[in-house]
């Protein structure tokens, strides 16, 4: 024992080793390795007519992608998901700020409760609650009708695109679904950002004739960026690859993941559904990028 | 002459704690003024009203005859060069310098030429492109100042600048911002807990001790006529002399300071003491000796033969050096 001890002590590098490996051996081959053999999957076909799996390499299925019925799928998932993303900041740079700033000793740990807390329970359970909630015959509904705000919610789901019959077989039914869900994910990480951010900082800008504004601009926001692009990876990729919540909440109309699911299952497309899952991947290695090169990572 | 800061009677109390109470003080226009005091003497509390990151629970401050209550930091023209530097990690040099004349939407060529102006003026020409993290603390201090100056404020605050450098820089640095100060003639307001730089540096200084301002003067004054038993033994360590022995010798029975290198040792007479330490300093000695009923420390040069410990030395000095304060606390 003792002779052990004494020779990693001697050879950290060994040490480090076997520290690692489980972990490497986890990561590396069993979850990163499949994910490879799915994408090599991607440049495979399907023989329309036996359904069998061509395996010559090609990039049959790829354009197959660009078919507008797909390609529709692409658009509309990549839009949730930046709308979902741009709207979680909106909501999580507040609450973020005020638990990095001002919340002290008890009302921190509430903050923590609070936001923590829609991640104990089950994730069915909470969209099924929302189904509820935004019924027709809903709370949502009822609160209206209160508030003899009916017309509005009316005048409202008419309008085309984000409109439906009733919030919870709208895009807007699935967008609040999706808000509610991931925002603890952007919360948490923008709250540690903004946490790092010392006050002499803000001080130092306001010494320097920034107003309260210009301070937001030109030193918290920067400073934040890379709390905002980790939260967006978040709510980002979730939203991109979730096949769930657009199946209950929703116009029946196929998100990626849905198309995912259908084509590796019931369609037995994998070659398809390889493909369609390439695509989140690619678009937040693209998002990552880009914000390496705006410098959001500068500041790390 | 119109005074820079004017404060009347402003305290800050931070529930029960009075960081600042009741303080008055007038920092003349174009002075080198130092706060020092212990930490926690409510200096920094004192300099933080001025920049207007703080305002007090009570009381009026001026700053060149402007009242300053509500007023927010943004709109006051004072600048402050932060104790940690503060300088803005996402950000280079020269943006770090320039960030105050892009605040007040001065264009991108003028306000670089600027910053480059004022990283000249703190020796610091050619770093604009680094990041502050690849500064060094000298480094670092003296973008600190330039992006402070760089705005031309009427107010200087400086809030213990030098305190994370090592000596020899430090020393440098005294030196610099003394010149700075004769050069740019603003008013500089600088806070220290480290004596000799405020006896080094400032026209005045004003002594702060738990939330109040003990004494204000010249460094000589403070030195040589510490008012308070508190004076006394923060600046220079002075030896303070009881009542009843002052009395003995004057025959008035007050506190009285005395300084250790006006104790000097004599063949004869005066008062016979015996030497309980004896430090070599090289040009001088440190003293600690034993008068029976008191301890003195004297400070007395190393030219003839150092006492050692155990022996009996005779010690005098003028009564003139001994100084009556007026409280004992």
């Amino acid at each position: 024992m003792r002779r052990l001890a004494d020779t990693l002590w001697r050879h950290p590098r060994l040490l480090l080793l076997l520290m690692l490996a489980p972990p490497v051996l986890w990561l590396g081959v069993i979850y990163l390795g499949s994910l490879a053999a799915l994408l090599v999957q991607s440049f495979f076909s399907i023989d329309e007519f036996s359904g069998l799996i061509n395996y010559e390499f090609t990039l049959k299925t790829y354009r197959e992608l660009l078919i507008p019925a797909n390609l529709d799928i692409l658009v509309r998932t990549v839009s949730m998901a930046t709308a979902v993303t741009l709207a979680a900041i909106a909501v999580a740079f507040p609450i973020a700020f005020y638990a990095a700033r001002y919340a002290r000793g008890r009302w921190k740990a509430a903050f923590y409760i609070g936001v923590m807390l829609p991640l104990w329970s089950s994730y069915l359970v909470k969209i099924y609650a929302w189904k509820l909630v935004l019924a027709k015959e809903g709370i949502l509904n009822w609160l209206f009708a209160k508030l003899h705000l009916t017309w509005l919610l009316e005048a409202y789901l008419s309008l085309p695109l984000i409109g439906g019959n009733s919030l919870s077989v709208s895009y807007t039914g699935t967008f609040l679904v999706f808000l509610y869900v991931w925002l603890p994910f952007m919360i948490l990480p923008l709250q540690a950002a903004l946490e790092r951010v010392p006050v002499n900082l803000l001080e130092a800008s306001a010494d320097l004739g920034g107003s309260s504004r210009q301070t937001f601009r030109h030193v918290v926001l920067p400073l934040a960026l890379p709390g905002v692009i980790a939260g967006s990876i978040f709510t980002f990729s979730l939203t991109l690859g979730d096949y769930i919540i657009p199946q209950i909440i929703g116009s029946s109309r196929l998100f990626i993941g849905q198309a995912v699911y259908s084509h590796q299952g019931t369609a037995g497309n994998i070659p398809l559904a390889a493909a369609f899952a390439v695509v989140p991947i690619v678009i937040m290695g693209f998002y990552l990028w880009m914000a390496k090169r705006a410098g959001a990572f500068d500041a790390l | 002459m119109t005074a820079a800061v004017l404060f009347s009677k402003v305290s800050r109390h931070y529930g029960l704690v009075k960081a600042l109470d009741e303080v008055d003080l007038e920092v003349l226009e174009g002075e080198f003024f130092a706060m020092l005091g212990p930490s926690g003497s409510g200096k920094t509390t004192c300099l933080r009203q001025i920049a207007g990151f703080d305002q007090p629970t009570a009381g009026h401050i001026e700053i060149f005859g402007e009242t300053a209550e509500g007023v927010p930091p943004f709109r006051r023209n004072v600048n402050t060069v932060f104790q940690d530097y503060a300088l803005f990690p996402h950000l280079n040099v020269l943006d770090n310098v320039a960030y105050g004349l892009m605040i007040r939407g001065i264009a991108k060529t003028e306000r670089y030429r600027s910053a480059e102006e004022a990283l000249d003026l703190v020796a610091l020409p050619g770093l604009g492109k680094r990041r502050a993290g690849e500064l060094s603390g000298g480094q670092r201090q003296r973008v600190a100042l330039a992006r402070a100056l760089v705005n031309k404020p009427r107010v200087l605050l400086l809030d213990e600048p030098l305190g994370a450098l090592d000596l020899k820089l430090r020393e440098q640095m005294q030196e610099e911002l003394k010149t700075l100060h004769r050069q740019l003639g603003i008013t500089f307001i600088f806070v220290t807990h480290d004596q000799n730089e405020a006896l080094s540096m400032a026209d005045r200084v004003a002594l702060f001790n738990e939330g109040r301002v003990v004494q204000v003067g010249t460094p000589q004054e403070i030195y040589r006529q510490p008012n308070s038993r508190f004076v006394a033994d923060f600046v220079g360590s002075s030896n303070v002399l009881p009542p009843d022995f002052v009395a003995s010798l004057v025959g008035s029975s007050r506190w009285a300071s005395l300084r250790p290198e006006s104790i000097r040792l004599t063949e004869s007479g005066g008062h016979e003491a015996s030497v309980v330490t004896s430090n070599f300093l090289g040009g001088s000695t440190r003293l600690a000796l034993d008068l029976g009923s008191l301890r003195l420390h004297a400070m007395v040069p190393s030219i003839s033969v150092v006492p050692v410990v155990g022996d009996k030395v005779h010690i005098d000095w003028n009564q003139g050096d001994m100084h009556l304060m007026e409280e004992g606390v």
